[in-house]
């Protein structure tokens, strides 16, 4: 960000707030850069000369006269096949020692693609884990985040799940990730050798937050760059959206903005829809498909930041550590994935969504046994035999660490089915009890 | 002299412009900022400073930069050729835009200026009309366009001259009248109207009574709605919203239907664009993208365009109920046209309501819910909107101000519910908490009577009775255990289980489930009644419990069969079989 010769060089701040400063400035554009003392700054507010900057690092230092050079422009990235295999800052700066990238500069945050140029999603993208790809299977162009406490393995799920995708391009967007785990995600990459298929924007917990707010802006931008100039597939990895989220709403307050519910800023699903709808498909075969994480204050998706990704994202993964088992699974009530009647049935066996749903329906009743037995009561031999089911559903199917391909998940299904139940006892269209019931 | 003015203030994209002459609450104009121009409305006026929300990226935009005022407010054109479209919340041809992403400032005109029209001639030299008054008509996807007097007339004209039967442009003139004073007034095909006022064009609006059938089961033969009707569908997150409102879109026996995106995921307006023009219509066989509109303004697509999207919707399904048709409209999700009422209300700094929404939402969304009904035209004529609105309640609670203000609005009340959603009993509409209010009209009683049977109302009064004793003995057993009711007990809930499982359940995915025609739903209905009117006599529970499961999975066979295939009357058999053949009470 080097300034040029003709810029003119204001110095006298007006207002001073822990995010924002504010100065009298003429010729000034909404949302362009400028620096104060050198600290990114972006326009957030203009009233007649009144000029509001909201400053990424912080305002620690900030003195009334700094100087304030505004760049005439809003924020950009510089793209180019130079991005692959790099580690930036929220401010598209190497981190990793390298050169810096020579390419077009283009302006983050852009437009929303046409929704009748889009294409349906229809690209089954195979996990391995039969939690997802059996119960919750995720599509190229889809946008699901993992719902998960913080002390769950989310990362290392995404981790897997970024590997396992064949993606052409993987985007990792950090946000307020502490240095363990970025280095956890840099090992994992460089291990598997696809370090030259990565490209990172990482702000750690070391950085100010408020700086979080241009990673996924970044992120995406890198992304749209590959999928459409180059139509490659690419996967966008957004941890810990939660954090940015807590990031707007620092912004908010500091703005004087009402606050709406668990003081988030009113704007909070515009602002969440903004990124997650880059999620697409487009009609020359690229495509971005976007998994987030959102951590949770102790399981709870009815706080304002799951809930409102819930309704903007297609499904969310939630993961839970099941006691009967001891392992982590993908909860199969709560997780869901809204896309995969496009591919299960479709791509891959007939069976899919009925045997899907059937074992499903019959984990429910386990849990409905499990409530009977923990209130003291008698167990009739039906519910006796959906908990043995659904011991070994947990173990098998749902537990995170399996990895086998879509069509053996089928399999052990109808084996549990026809292990423990008689044919009427599962709701399965007949046609299909007949061909696949396992003798 | 149209008003000129000067930006003075930019947040996000509520703007502050300094005004040189009259302004009007809710004009239109537009801002020149680089080398587009950035559609706004007005939104409130302080002296010579009026605040615009810009129905797009703010970006760039400067102090000083230079504004137009139109005169009108905001509007859609309305003429032949809206079906099949696909516009964003403006009435933007989404279609006729170039490029894969969306430029800001780029503005498509609505309608097919050069198509050819078959048109009709309605009226005749001399015939006296009013706005609203029908003149001719053409053939639209096989409806009958008609072409009418602008609602923005008032008063009565004559009229002079009609074109005679032949093809036109929506340009062409096709009718001149005359006004009282004698003036000529040239017509063509095409009119405009301000979105946010309601068109009138009728005489009166009678109570609606007649089923607007959806071919779902949990809605016609529970809680059913009616043409004109009003209704909405809140649920959390999962529970199924969209799936619902697409079955209802597909299968409803309404003449045209608009589907407003409103704040939603794109990819399932995508989903609308493929499948639509493959999947037909179950009532008349032709396209289903043929009877269609949808307006997409999805969540990443600009805040107050948003906001106007439903209304653009609405004035669209006005337009076309005035012709004497049945129009089925689609709103998913109002809470996020709620959401862009709350966010600009917090820009322009208002005290804000409960959960920071304006204080007015109630009034708002009463107001719009108002807009549908089942009316008389003026020739006598009737026409219909039936509304049905999504709502996504934050943390899925109903005591939020939208399910509240909305619950107050609409007559039909679908709870989707997210315990049902778990246990994958889709569609997961509760029940009991569900209501339709007409069926409590008298006109409803009289009409269902005869287009179903005399005993229809009791039975589904029957039906809810033994599903509402259903979960009361659930809940007992919970506390008391299997063992600590009488076996008796076990029956009614298993006949409870019965219905859930034939009735409610519906398989939105399945090619013949997915459709019930009302006739199979009487059937089925007196089948599932049929059955929990029998006494039965078992000696313990665990029987009562094999017994219904393995009837209720003949039941889903049936479901799954062709209606009195032979596969359908082959289960229907072995369920009698297997009624006689248990132990029944005497």
């Amino acid at each position: 960000m080097a300034t040029k010769a003709f810029q003119k060089i204001y110095t006298k701040v007006t207002q001073i707030t822990k995010a924002t400063c504010s100065l009298k400035a003429s010729g000034v554009g909404n949302e362009e850069l400028a620096t104060v003392n050198g600290k990114l700054a972006q326009v957030v507010k203009i009233m007649g000369e009144d000029v509001t900057l909201q400053v990424f690092e912080g305002t620690e230092g900030i003195p009334t006269n700094a100087e304030v050079i505004f760049l005439g422009k809003a924020p950009t990235l510089k793209v180019s096949e130079q991005l692959a295999g790099r580690f930036f800052n929220a401010f598209g700066d190497p981190i990793d020692g390298g050169p810096e990238i020579e390419g077009e500069e283009r302006e983050i945050g852009g437009p929303s693609v046409n929704p009748v140029r889009r294409r349906q999603p229809s690209e089954l993208i195979a996990t391995g884990i039969a939690g997802i790809d059996l119960n919750n299977t995720l599509v190229s162009g889809q946008k699901i985040p993992f719902f998960a406490d913080p002390d769950q393995p989310y990362n290392q799920v995404m981790a897997n799940v970024a590997l396992r995708a064949k993606a052409d391009k993987i985007i990792l967007g950090g946000m307020g990730l502490t240095n363990d785990d970025y280095l956890y995600f840099k090992n994992v990459f460089n291990n598997a050798g696809v370090l030259d298929r990565i490209v990172s924007f990482v702000n750690t917990t070391e950085n100010p937050p408020v700086e979080r707010l241009l990673i996924p802006d970044l992120a995406l931008t890198a992304a749209e760059y590959f999928a459409v100039d180059h139509n490659e597939k690419v996967l966008v990895l957004l941890t810990d959206m939660t954090l940015y989220a807590d990031a707007l709403s620092i912004v908010s307050n500091r703005m004087d903005q009402i606050p709406s519910k668990d003081s988030m800023p009113g704007s909070l699903y515009s602002d969440l829809a903004k990124i997650y709808e880059k999620a697409v498909q487009f009609p020359a075969g690229g495509s971005i498909t976007i998994i987030a994480v959102t951590t949770l204050s102790g399981g709870d998706i009815t706080h304002a930041i799951p809930d409102n990704t819930g309704y903007i994202t297609e499904g969310q993964l939630f993961l839970r550590r099941d006691s009967d088992v001891g392992k982590v699974i993908v909860d199969p009530f709560r997780s869901l994935s809204r896309l995969k009647q496009l591919v299960i049935g479709k791509k891959t066996r007939e069976d899919h969504p009925q045997v899907m749903n059937a074992a499903v329906r019959l984990y429910a009743d386990a849990a409905n046994a499990k409530t009977k037995l923990e209130n003291g009561f008698d167990l009739t031999n039906y519910d006796e035999r959906t908990l043995s089911f659904a011991k070994d559903y947990s173990e098998k199917i749902l537990a995170i660490d399996v990895n086998i391909g879509t069509e053996e998940m089928l399999n052990v299904t109808w084996g549990l089915l026809s292990n423990y139940f008689k044919p009427e006892e599962v709701n399965i269209k007949q046609e299909l009890v007949d061909r696949y019931w396992a003798k | 002299m149209s008003t000129k003015g000067k930006v003075k203030g930019i947040i996000s994209n509520l703007v502050i412009v300094t005004v040189d002459g009259p302004v009007a609450q809710n004009e239109i104009c537009y801002i020149a900022t680089g080398n587009t121009k950035l559609m706004a409305e007005v939104i409130k006026i302080i002296g010579d400073n009026a605040y615009v929300q810009v129905f797009d990226s703010t970006r760039g935009l400067q102090v000083g930069a230079e504004v137009e005022f139109m005169g009108h407010m905001l509007e859609v054109t309305l003429g032949p050729g809206l079906l099949s479209r696909n516009y964003d919340g403006l009435q933007n041809d989404l279609d006729k835009m170039t490029g894969v992403f969306l430029q800001r400032g780029e503005y498509t005109y609505p309608l097919d200026e050069e198509k050819l029209w078959d048109l009709k001639p309605l009226a005749k030299p001399g015939d006296v009309v009013e706005a609203g008054s029908w003149l001719a008509e053409v053939d639209e996807n096989f409806q009958p366009h008609k072409i009418m007097v602008p609602f923005t007339f008032s008063g009565q004209y004559t009229v002079k001259s009609v074109v005679a039967e032949g093809q036109y442009r929506i340009f062409d003139k096709i009718a001149v009248i005359t006004d009282s004073e004698g003036k000529d007034i040239e017509l063509n095909m095409t009119q405009k109207w301000p979105v946010k006022k309601a068109i009138t064009c009728y005489t009166e609006k009678p109570r609606p009574f007649r089923l607007l059938e959806t071919g779902v089961r949990t809605i016609d033969t529970a809680n059913p709605i009616v043409e004109g009707g009003t209704g909405f569908i809140p649920g959390p997150f999962g529970t199924g919203k969209t799936v619902l409102q697409h079955a209802i879109s597909k299968q409803a026996d309404a003449n045209i239907v608009i589907m407003a995106a409103c704040g939603e995921r794109a990819n399932e307006v995508v989903e609308i664009f493929v499948e639509f023009p493959e999947l037909t219509d179950p009532h008349t066989g032709r396209k289903l993208m043929e009877r269609t509109i949808i307006i997409a303004n999805t969540s990443n697509m600009p805040v107050a365009a948003r906001e106007a999207s439903v209304y653009t919707a609405m004035t669209i399904a006005e337009y076309y109920r005035s012709m004497g048709l049945k129009v089925l409209l689609m709103a998913d999700s109002t809470s996020r046209w709620a959401q862009a009422l709350r966010e600009m209300s917090n820009r322009l700094e208002e005290l804000p309501g409960q959960d920071a929404f304006p204080m007015d939402l109630s009034a708002i969304i009463a107001n719009f819910y108002g807009r549908a009904g089942y009316v008389h035209l003026n020739n006598g004529a009737t026409g219909s909107i039936t509304f049905i609105g999504t709502v996504s309640p934050a943390g899925g609670n109903l005591k939020e101000p939208v399910t509240e203000s909305t619950k107050k609005a609409a007559r039909c009340f679908f709870a989707l519910e997210q315990a049902r959603a778990d246990r994958k009993r889709y569609p997961a509409v509760n029940p009991i908490d569900s209501y339709s209010k007409y069926i409590e009209y008298p006109e409803f009683e009289e009409y269902i009577a005869k287009r179903i049977s005399p005993d229809w109302t009791k039975e589904v009064n029957d039906m809810k009775t033994l599903l509402q004793r259903g979960k009361e003995i659930q809940e007992q057993i919970n506390i008391l255990g299997d063992d600590g009711v009488p076996v008796d007990y076990h029956v009614t809930f298993w006949k409870s289980e019965v219905i859930d499982f034939v009735i409610l359940q519906q398989d939105a995915f399945d090619k013949i489930d997915s459709v019930c025609p009302i006739e199979r739903q009487q059937f089925m209905l007196n089948l599932v009644m049929d059955i929990c009117r029998t006494k039965f006599d078992f000696s313990n529970f665990n029987d009562v419990m094999d017994y219904f499961k393995r009837m209720i999975n003949i039941c889903k066979q049936m479901n799954y069969s062709e209606y009195q295939s032979e596969a359908f009357n082959g289960y229907l058999k072995e369920l009698k079989e297997m009624l006689i053949l248990e132990p029944v009470a005497e």
